[in-house]
């Protein structure tokens, strides 16, 4: 399984870096959401007293922001994970060099992730400088920060995978994903702000219990990935 | 949807009792046709439904503070646990057709019947919620509240279900499709549900002061026992019919015509020879 999973990992890294889709259209269009929610939250996110005193602290208001973007650009990396596979037949091909499906899943998850996390890394330091968020400079907050963006994107990725396979055959699937994805991801959207809220404000014990679902979220689907990727990729 | 209609007309279709030369020559199975099972549920479940009608209009309020708004106890729970009974059943069905030593399309038909009967429960449960929240919170609805989150989501999921399965394929492929994208959403009812209720306890507050659950016995308690009871026997009543048309569309999208009209005409010929026997 894990040859399988590198030889297919590093296939799809080498057509993202020869295409070079995530770094030149999805970071411009997470960095446009990102501007779209700081018009859109206007007031809310004015971190400035002499301007409103009621306003939300921006250490609840940036994680949301953050994660809500990091989903949009998943779903648009994975489009573009299983449409690369699509075209000239490159799913079948996949199929007919015998690789272990578990291997196929395994390693189109660690590529969606490593682009995802490199994505994160940028809007990450947008989002924080941008809404003037600080994340209080201790041990525990900055390793929760980094642990939470690990196991939830290895999670997002491998649900996201499971649902690109499932719907790789099928004419609709630009709209069918996100439909499909989205309302799965709630309870990962959930704990990883969670997670967040607790680093930047300080009650990391909170954010480290948060963690937990993401942790049982990635271990769900990353079973049913490894399981059932033979009966999804048949699609 | 064709069960939004069966509470009130619980009553199945009546067949031409046609003797028909050209009938399938697969006789329908027990369950899936409209005889004898299907008349036997569907009448007890338009007695049972009619009876908790009325004991629920004519027995006190369940609840002094709530007033009458308490009486949809008689009916929200019951149709919350029809959609739970329904993704479960949907769920099990799913394994077994994926399962290579159980797998039959029967499985997907039940899957399928499954699905579209928790979405339709699921859609009951919360506009009945909602009008409940409006009578005693003061509100129609709240995103802020646990069980209203994670039901929009549940719904959300199975509709995502529902889309999957009624998109163009052949029938082993759609049968694929509804049985991993419902084994998909199913695990993630557990984690909605707890991931939900825990948001809900630790920042909510005392902000929507949830009803005390009414200590309830007497009266009350046996009507809604019996509408757990009615509503799970409508539930099996509107399987029957709705694995039949999963069955019918079968036939259809294979362009076999003459197999669907056949296989209903089959039906016909049954119960006639039931009649005449």
């Amino acid at each position: 399984m894990w040859h399988d999973a590198k030889v297919v990992l590093f296939k799809d890294l080498a057509v993202e870096w020869q295409s070079k889709v995530a770094l030149r259209q999805v970071l411009p269009f997470v960095l446009t959401v990102v501007l779209l929610f700081a018009f859109g939250l206007d007031r809310v996110l004015i971190n400035d007293p002499l301007i409103s005193a009621d306003t939300v602290p921006v250490a609840y208001v940036a994680p949301g922001v953050f994660w809500l973007a990091v989903l949009f650009s998943s779903v648009m990396l994975i489009q573009r994970s299983i449409s690369s596979e699509l075209d000239d037949g490159a799913w079948d091909q996949l199929r007919l060099w015998g690789l272990d499906p578990a291997g196929v899943f395994v390693g189109k998850t660690l590529a969606v992730a490593i682009q995802l996390l490199i994505i994160e890394l940028m809007l990450g330091a947008v989002v924080l400088l941008g809404f003037g968020a600080t994340v209080p400079n201790t041990v525990s907050s900055w390793s929760l920060i980094v642990t939470v963006m690990v196991i939830a994107t290895i999670a997002l990725s491998a649900v996201a995978s499971c649902y690109a396979a499932l719907s790789a055959g099928i004419r609709v699937r630009e709209t069918l994903v996100p439909v499909l994805l989205l309302p799965i991801t709630v309870p990962l959207l959930l704990a990883s702000v969670q997670a967040w809220q607790g680093a930047l404000t300080s009650e990391t014990a909170v954010g480290w219990a948060w963690v937990r679902v993401d942790a049982v979220f990635a271990v769900i689907y990353g079973a049913v990935g490894v399981l059932a990727y033979g009966a999804l990729m048949e699609e | 949807m064709n069960q939004t209609t069966t509470q009130s007309t619980a009553q199945p279709a009546a067949r031409p009792p046609v003797e028909h030369s050209s009938a399938s020559s697969t006789p329908p199975s027990l369950l899936t046709d409209g005889r004898t099972t299907s008349w036997l549920l569907g009448l007890s479940a338009l007695a049972l439904l009619a009876t908790v009608a009325v004991l629920a209009v004519t027995t006190p309020a369940p609840d002094y503070v709530q007033g009458e708004a308490s009486r949809l106890i008689y009916v929200h729970p019951a149709t919350a646990w029809v959609s739970y009974a329904a993704f479960a059943t949907n769920v099990v069905c799913a394994v077994l057709w994926l399962w290579p030593r159980t797998r039959k399309i029967g499985w997907d038909h039940a899957a399928g019947a499954a699905a579209h009967i928790g979405v339709f429960f699921v859609t009951m449960t919360f506009v009945l919620g909602a009008i409940w929240g409006r009578g005693t919170w003061g509100t129609f609805f709240r995103l802020r509240d646990a069980r209203m989150a994670s039901t929009l989501v549940l719904l959300l999921m199975y509709l995502g279900v529902v889309t999957l399965r009624q998109l163009p394929a052949s029938p082993t492929t759609r049968a694929r499709r509804t049985a991993l994208g419902s084994i998909l959403a199913f695990l993630n009812v557990p984690i909605v549900h707890f991931s939900v209720k825990w948001w809900d306890t630790l920042h909510q507050g005392p902000t929507l002061a949830k009803p005390e659950r009414p200590s309830i016995d007497g009266m009350p308690l046996a009507t809604m026992l019996l509408s757990f009871v009615a509503f799970t026997v409508l539930f099996s009543w509107l399987m029957i019919h709705r694995v039949r048309i999963e069955r019918w569309n079968d036939a259809l999208l294979g362009d076999d015509l003459d197999a669907a009209i056949a296989l209903r005409q089959g039906e016909g010929r049954v119960s006639a020879a039931e009649a005449t026997a």
